[in-house]
């Protein structure tokens, strides 16, 4: 049996339940925290940093930090968003985002976030330009590490979901990059049916199932007729998590 | 401005030493797309010995387009451009439909192209008949250099220029709904289309047809009447014999989307008429020089000296033997009977121009009522092949696209002809006789008669990098330069 309690969030009061996340008790209430590297369906990691929040005054990330009774939480603040659009702005500047001819513009997180949170200078840094090869040696998917954005959501799904290790990140910070689990992809274990490979698991273009680039039409695309995070907000929840009440 | 020093030219023409020889820079050329200059050269008695236009940015497409993927093709090299997109857009995927295997798209699939393609020829013939060249029409090649521009246009006739932006509207509008956005949409994909025009759409764009055709007969009005009071003027400025490239229907009547490689000699005899578009480069070669970026190709056969072409709306309109829609095919009648059969005249293709304008329209409203748009089978794929060759009429004149792919999906060779690159010697002949013909002798060179030089580019409607475009006024500077590069004369605006 367990008991809600009731967290704080930017003074508004938001139920919860032991063994939730702050991000968790927020979705279930319709509250949007912007995240890319969580996922419905994978553990979370907080490796991002996007949907950091200050609980009683600590920045912490929001979908691994348990809610606590009576927590004070700064979510939706100038502050706490300023922080967001610099990592955001800085995961733009780490790859190669060019979405004018990336396939995965209109569907693309990253993209949708840099709309969210309001990001339309972004020259502020200087671009990395990595040169990282294209593999596009399996006959299914391609995958084109320059767009990614070391979210590890193909890594936990190949492990937690599909039982391999098709994914790993090598070397470090950065020169931290994904590798695949052989020389190429089509030396892995990768195959038709693996989650890590589904839809919605990579947020970015990444991951790039062959031959069907461009054939969802400009207008209905994912995100063209809403925002990243609406989908939370105008269904007050996610389909994984409920609380009580709900129940 | 830029005040850079100037290129090694070894193939100047130097009938007398070198201190002796001057040259002036038109630098850039203002209102066409892209940026260029034009060199002139002037020997000891400041007689012009040649004049030549050079491409000065370098277009790096073909490079980084290598290791894509192949379906990436059409929605990456479309960015050539911003006045023309579609026609990169569309070369690239009738290539891809080729390594897709697909020889015939779904009725509905090629409908959808050809109405996007017409749509986007209309604005951009538009664009250039009236926001970049009707200023020299309107005002006089002579006119004041802050009257030859769109906005004195707007004051002066300020309904023509309403309908012009409206027409070009209509033209983007016609891209929206097939292709997702005005510029840099993403309809054509390797195989077909990705999506249908809906009832509202449709019905939205047909009801404005009526009054568009209208204005597409006004504005055809205009450029008849100019050429037709400018008879002399058009015989005599820039009017030159050559050969004339372009796509036909199989029965020879004009077609932009597809048709039979057809290249004729001045007199209209056929050269060569090539049904298998993958065979182009059996005809056509290219030659390079060390002054431009741009490659100057020619008809095999003929070789570089006598093989080289025009390609564009008078290339079309020699070519063809007639319209396909009733309006235009009167048009050309009238065109012919004034200025013949095989016209050499440079500023005719304005005339050329807006009879295409009027058969777009014409053939708009026809696709507009085929029902094919609203539902069927938009992608097919066959047999998978390692090169395609995708070809279309662009507004600007014959654009090829050649690719070679992998068995990963990844381009290997990429080679793309655009429609500028062809006109390139027809654009520096014409240039050259209009400096021989209007500062020859001339003691002080002033910047109405360097528009002469200007106009004559113009008529060609080039698209000079077919991928950076200017925002602004884009600053015009003349150097006179002796043979050591030392300025001795300088005009700017």
């Amino acid at each position: 049996m367990s008991t809600t309690f009731t967290i704080h969030v930017d003074g508004a009061a938001i139920p919860a339940r032991p063994g939730q996340t702050i991000m968790e008790a927020c979705d279930a209430a319709g509250l949007y925290i912007p995240r890319l590297c969580d996922v419905e369906g994978l553990a979370p990691q907080g490796s991002c940093r996007v949907c950091t929040v200050r609980d009683n005054g600590r920045c912490v990330s929001a979908c691994t930090q348990p809610a606590m009774p009576e927590a004070v939480i700064e979510h939706d603040t100038e502050s706490m968003n300023r922080y967001r659009r610099d990592l955001v702005t800085m995961l733009l500047h780490e790859g190669n985002h060019l979405c004018p001819g990336c396939e995965a513009s209109g569907r693309c997180e990253l993209q949708a976030m840099a709309y969210r949170l309001g990001i339309t200078d972004s020259n502020r840094l200087p671009y990395l330009q990595p040169v990282r090869p294209l593999d596009a040696s399996h006959p299914l998917w391609v995958l084109d590490t320059n767009r990614c954005i070391f979210c590890s959501r193909c890594i936990r799904a190949s492990r937690e979901q599909d039982g391999k290790n098709v994914f790993e990140y090598v070397g470090r910070g950065i020169h931290k990059r994904l590798a695949v689990n052989g020389n190429h992809l089509a030396d892995t274990s990768a195959q038709e049916g693996d989650h890590a490979m589904s839809d919605g698991i990579c947020p970015v273009g990444c991951i790039i199932r062959k031959g069907e680039g461009f054939s969802t039409p400009i207008g209905q695309r994912r995100f063209d007729k809403h925002l990243i995070g609406e989908e939370i907000e105008n269904k007050s929840g996610r389909s994984d998590l409920s609380t009580e009440e709900a129940q | 401005m830029t005040d850079r020093a100037a290129p090694t030219d070894p193939d100047i023409p130097v009938n007398q030493s070198r201190s002796e020889s001057r040259r002036i820079e038109i630098d850039p050329i203002t209102r066409v797309e892209g940026h260029g200059k034009v060199s002139i050269h002037l020997n000891s008695a400041g007689e012009v010995d040649e004049a030549r236009l050079h491409i000065v940015e370098f277009r790096g497409f073909e490079r980084f387009i290598e290791g894509r993927l192949l379906w990436e093709v059409p929605v990456i090299v479309q960015r050539l451009c911003g006045i023309c997109p579609v026609s990169h857009h569309l070369a690239a995927a009738k290539a891809m439909d080729q390594i897709v295997g697909v020889d015939q798209l779904t009725p509905t699939a090629e409908k959808m192209r050809r109405l996007m393609h017409y749509g986007q020829v209309l604005q951009s013939h538009v664009l250039h008949f009236f926001h970049l060249s009707s200023p020299d029409l309107l005002f006089g090649f002579d006119a004041p250099a802050e009257q030859r521009n769109i906005f004195a246009v707007i004051q002066a006739y300020p309904e023509l220029a309403r309908r012009a932006v409206l027409l070009r509207k209509f033209g983007q509008d016609i891209i929206e709904v097939t292709a997702g956005k005005k510029i840099h949409g993403t309809g054509a994909i390797p195989g077909g289309i990705n999506r249908h025009l809906t009832l509202e759409e449709r019905d939205r764009l047909l009801g404005q047809i009526d009054e568009l055709t209208q204005w597409c007969r006004d504005a055809l009005k205009v450029a008849e009447n100019y050429c037709e009071q400018h008879l002399d003027m058009l015989k005599s400025f820039a009017s030159f014999e050559s050969n004339f490239l372009s796509l036909v229907r199989e029965d020879g009547a004009l077609d932009l989307y597809h048709g039979v490689l057809s290249a004729q000699d001045a007199l209209g005899h056929p050269i060569f008429a090539e049904a298998d578009l993958t065979r182009f480069n059996h005809y056509l070669h290219e030659e390079v020089k060390d002054w431009s970026y741009m490659k100057f190709p020619f008809i095999q056969s003929l070789g570089p000296e006598s093989g080289w072409y025009r390609v564009g709306p008078l290339a079309r309109i020699n070519n063809c033997k007639g319209m396909t829609t009733s309006e235009a095919d009167l048009a050309l009648k009238r065109f012919r009977a004034v200025l013949g059969k095989h016209c050499g005249h440079s500023l005719a293709y304005h005339w050329a121009r807006m009879i295409e304008v009027l058969h777009c329209i014409e053939v708009i409203a026809r696709l507009l009522e085929d029902s094919d748009l609203l539902t069927g089978e938009r992608v097919i794929k066959g047999v998978r092949r390692e090169e395609g060759i995708g070809m279309i009429e662009a507004p600007r004149g014959t654009l090829i696209h050649h690719y070679k792919v992998d068995e990963h999906d990844q381009v290997q060779f990429c080679n793309l002809i655009v429609s500028t690159t062809h006109n390139n010697t027809a654009m520096n002949r014409a240039i050259t006789m209009v400096a021989k013909q209007h500062l020859n002798g001339q003691p002080n060179l002033d910047d109405a008669l360097l528009n002469h030089v200007e106009v004559a580019v113009r008529a060609y409607d080039p698209c000079l990098s077919c991928a950076t475009h200017a925002l602004g006024q884009m600053p015009l500077q003349i150097e006179l330069l002796d043979a050591q590069g030392q300025r001795l004369q300088m005009l700017s605006r």
